[in-house]
């Protein structure tokens, strides 16, 4: 085997030390592991457990505005206090602790270095130590619950100076745990991103070239660049409001010669961007799935590859269109209302790219397809529904109301929930060796997709109604105490919804040990990690493989199979 | 020209936006109007797009659904005569977008940018969690003796174009009048200035639209536009101070 272009990472002395076949300790092989595809698994398990959380707490604040005041089954009365409580943390859970370590963390780590052909991560340390900070900040975040006061109530925008007084937000210790967590997954994700730039540029197979890496990691590369871009000023913000919160400084208080709207400033400079980063890796899992399930090469790699850069340059520009109202100047709205409409145009085409790719295929619904598919379908509303936002003039109207709600969660919902399933699904055999069961699959599918569309649609019509968002009871509000039974159907949806998931846990720990064996290749994918044994053992392969062509490869008119996987050599080459 | 070609836009779009938003919620102020065709012309242009992608999409995975011994085509989409599907739509979508960058800056600038003269003006005091507001009183002057101070009720009248001075004690705040289209957020230590001119008799909503605490959920107030008998009605037998139901 050709040796001459691998990269030193590959016969590193260290590596060959922990290679070394012995008998692993449970402790040393699951909890303290540096092998990429264990700190997914962490990530992954983390990230569903976390998605519990967050989904149980939407339980028990949509049961009270469907059914004020009256005890919910399982939590309670919801008092004030608490649905503000359980709306911010729901907030901050869904994108901080799911949607960021099950796209990014749980898939980043897994493909990565099986998508290049690499035996680990360039640093597999500093991912152990990236995991390890993630789980502390997820336990802050739930101690924070517990503390006196309770846990945080001011948004998971935690504006100033709600959020940096404790006379006014009145959760003197939950307002501070909360932001300790939310800095620690920061730094998780900073030292994460580090490690997937380096790996994917350095540790390539002999034979990767650049447009030959799968579009997945690319995407999951550029959400980890944005990442790492943006949020530099708000770790500064949460600094200053740390002091603020602990010390008494004032730098978002006006009586002490700061402002407040500063930390929106910080805060949305990051936010914004946030968006694309949970974004890109699902639109990469999707990208993967619908040319394998459509046995197509991808429609025009490179163009979806610069529309995917030019989102996430133009993304660092679009970050007041959240503050048209919130005292800015009012000229600025006007630049960023173009700003807003400019990212529109490459997401647009991103997506009439996905749609293209459909052309000419040969479709199969199978579970992870059909997850694919919808989140084209549902991910267009909340794309859609968005230029009513960023429009300034009739985001006079929409801010702050069920609009903005159902249209960010027609966007995160397809992103974290869909674009989770969408990956799981697919890869499923090759994490854990076994097929997961289609017809359950397709069950949960079913069930999750049509329920979501019945909780958020009628939030839609709530919002044009004029409806706020953050309100524990509308029936204080004269004007709005009517329309009571769209919020019965959306409630009711979500419990339907939630009830499917449990098919979905079922079905996930039934295959697990009851599944089909999958052998290596059950879709007939291309890329690498399909050719190492499923599960892949520590170190992947026990050669490293090569590269000689682009991911997609499918159908290529004149062979016999309807795939190529990567590693195959061409037909001219020489027989070995 | 600007404003005729502004106009002209609008008043295509206008039924539809009174169809679509004023028929759940009164069209309560002059600018009311505006954005509701605003929205109705994003409706109309978003809508067109997602239903032509919607087609193409359920189309095509219907049309090449799996079939024996049928193999997909070989396509990079790099073809020049398969490319032009992506390039027209994306030069139409930044035609779109030019027009409603255009009307949205247009209502923009009417509500928030300019400050037209004012008849009256009205200072709202956000606080956690209640509204006062201060009329001004028979002398139409803020700061003077015969101020009407009142709580979580504001009075205006009707076709009277009203200054507002929006002032929070505490934290931040949303002075927000879905049946005016208007939403401003009080932030503390400064006065927002911004008006409004009511259209519609009756009483509707305020409703606060930044999270602002334990409270947010209840800080609400009802604005009564009034007509002019009614207001000097109101006005007369106010300077005493008239504290609302709520």
């Amino acid at each position: 085997m050709a040796e001459a272009g691998t990269v030193d990472t590959h016969d590193a002395p260290a590596h060959d030390a922990e290679h070394g076949h012995h008998e692993q300790s449970f402790l040393s092989k699951y909890i303290f592991s540096t092998d990429h595809k264990i700190i997914a698994m962490q990530y992954m398990f983390t990230g569903i457990v976390m998605a519990l959380i967050g989904g149980y707490m939407s339980y028990a604040f949509r049961m009270q505005l469907a059914f004020p005041g009256e005890s919910v089954p399982g939590y309670g009365v919801v008092s004030q206090g608490e649905y503000n409580s359980l709306v911010t943390n729901h907030g901050t859970i869904m994108i901080f602790w799911v949607a960021m370590p099950m796209l990014i963390a749980a898939f980043g780590n897994y493909l990565i270095p099986l998508m290049i052909g690499a035996d680990d991560m360039v640093f597999p340390r500093i991912n152990r130590l990236s995991y390890q900070i993630f789980l502390i900040s997820a336990i802050i975040l739930i101690v924070s619950f517990f503390v006196p006061g309770g846990g945080f109530g001011g948004a998971w925008t935690s504006y100033p100076p709600l959020s940096a007084n404790a006379e006014y937000n009145l959760t003197p210790y939950g307002a501070t745990f909360w932001l300790v967590a939310v800095a620690l997954e920061f730094v998780a994700f900073l030292l994460g991103g580090i490690n997937f730039i380096t790996t994917l540029m350095n540790s390539r197979a002999p034979g990767m070239r650049m447009h030959d890496i799968p579009m997945v990691l690319w995407m999951i590369i550029i959400a980890s660049i944005l990442f790492m871009a943006s949020v530099g000023p708000l770790i500064a913000g949460a600094v200053m409001l740390f002091m603020d919160q602990v010390v008494g400084t004032g730098f978002f208080d006006p009586d002490r010669g700061g402002d407040p709207v500063l930390w929106q400033h910080l805060f949305w400079f990051f936010g914004h961007p946030e968006v694309y980063v949970v974004l890109l890796p699902a639109m990469g899992i999707v990208a993967e799935i619908i040319c394998t399930f459509a046995r197509k090469k991808l429609f025009n790699y490179k163009l979806i590859l610069y529309t995917a850069f030019a989102t996430g340059i133009i993304s660092f520009f679009v970050w007041a269109h959240h503050q048209f109202v919130a005292g800015i100047d009012p000229r600025m709205a006007n630049v960023f209302t173009i700003t807003t409409l400019i990212i529109s145009i490459p997401i647009a085409e991103m997506l009439f790219l996905y749609i293209a790719t459909l052309y000419g295929g040969s479709i199969r619904l199978t579970t992870p397809m059909l997850w694919a598919l919808s989140f084209i379908a549902e991910f267009l509303i909340g794309g859609i529904t968005g230029i009513f936002l960023g429009a300034s003039g009739s985001d006079i109207y929409f801010h702050d109301t069920y609009f903005v709600l159902a249209h960010f969660h027609y966007t995160f919902f397809p992103i974290a929930i869909i674009g989770f399933f969408a990956g799981i699904t697919y890869w499923f055999p090759k994490m854990f060796g076994r097929m997961m069961n289609d017809s359950l699959g397709k069950i949960h599918f079913w069930g999750t997709i049509i329920a979501f569309n019945f909780i958020f649609i009628p939030l839609f019509i709530l919002g044009a109604a004029g409806q706020h968002r953050r309100i524990y009871n509308f029936q204080n509000f004269p004007d709005l105490a009517g329309m009571q039974d769209l919020r019965v159907i959306a409630t009711s949806a979500l419990l339907v919804m939630l009830v499917f998931q449990a098919i979905f846990l079922f079905n996930f720990v039934y295959s697990l040990f009851k599944g089909k064996p999958a052998g290596k290749n059950p879709w007939k994918a291309n890329t690498l990690e399909w050719t190492a044994d499923s599960p892949p053992p520590h170190g992947n392969w026990p050669e490293l493989p090569n590269c000689y062509r682009g991911p997609y490869e499918y159908s290529v008119p004149g062979r016999e199979d309807d795939y190529w996987p990567q590693d195959v050599p061409p037909d001219t080459a020489p027989a070995e | 020209m600007t404003q005729g070609i502004y106009d002209f836009i609008k008043s295509i779009f206008a039924p539809l936006g009174e169809y679509l938003i004023g028929s759940a919620v009164p069209v309560g102020s002059s600018f009311a109007g505006d954005i509701d065709a605003l929205i109705a012309l994003v409706a109309v242009f978003v809508g067109f797009w997602a239903l032509l992608a919607y087609a193409a999409f359920f189309f095509l995975i219907f049309r090449f659904r799996a079939r024996d011994g049928q193999r997909a085509q070989y396509v990079t989409g790099e073809e020049k005569d398969l490319k032009r599907w992506i390039t027209y739509p994306h030069a139409a979508i930044i035609l779109c977008d030019l027009v409603i960058v255009f009307m949205a800056i247009m209502v923009w600038y009417n509500i928030k940018q300019r400050l037209p003269e004012a008849d009256s003006t009205v200072r709202i005091v956000a606080q956690q969690w209640a509204w006062n507001f201060v009329h001004p009183g028979p002398d139409n002057e803020l700061d003077t003796d015969d101020d009407i101070n009142t709580f979580n009720e504001l009075h205006v009248q009707e076709g009277t174009t009203y200054h507002y001075e929006l002032i929070s004690k505490d934290v931040l705040h949303d002075f927000s009048v879905p049946v005016f289209r208007l939403k401003q957020d009080a932030i503390p230590g400064r006065v927002m200035k911004g008006w409004f001119r009511p259209t519609k008799a009756g009483a509707y909503d305020i409703q606060c639209a930044e999270m602002c605490g334990i409270g947010h959920g209840i800080m609400g107030a009802r604005i009564i536009v009034e007509t002019p008998e009614e207001h000097a009605a109101w006005m007369s037998q106010g300077s005493a101070g008239k504290l609302a139901s709520r």
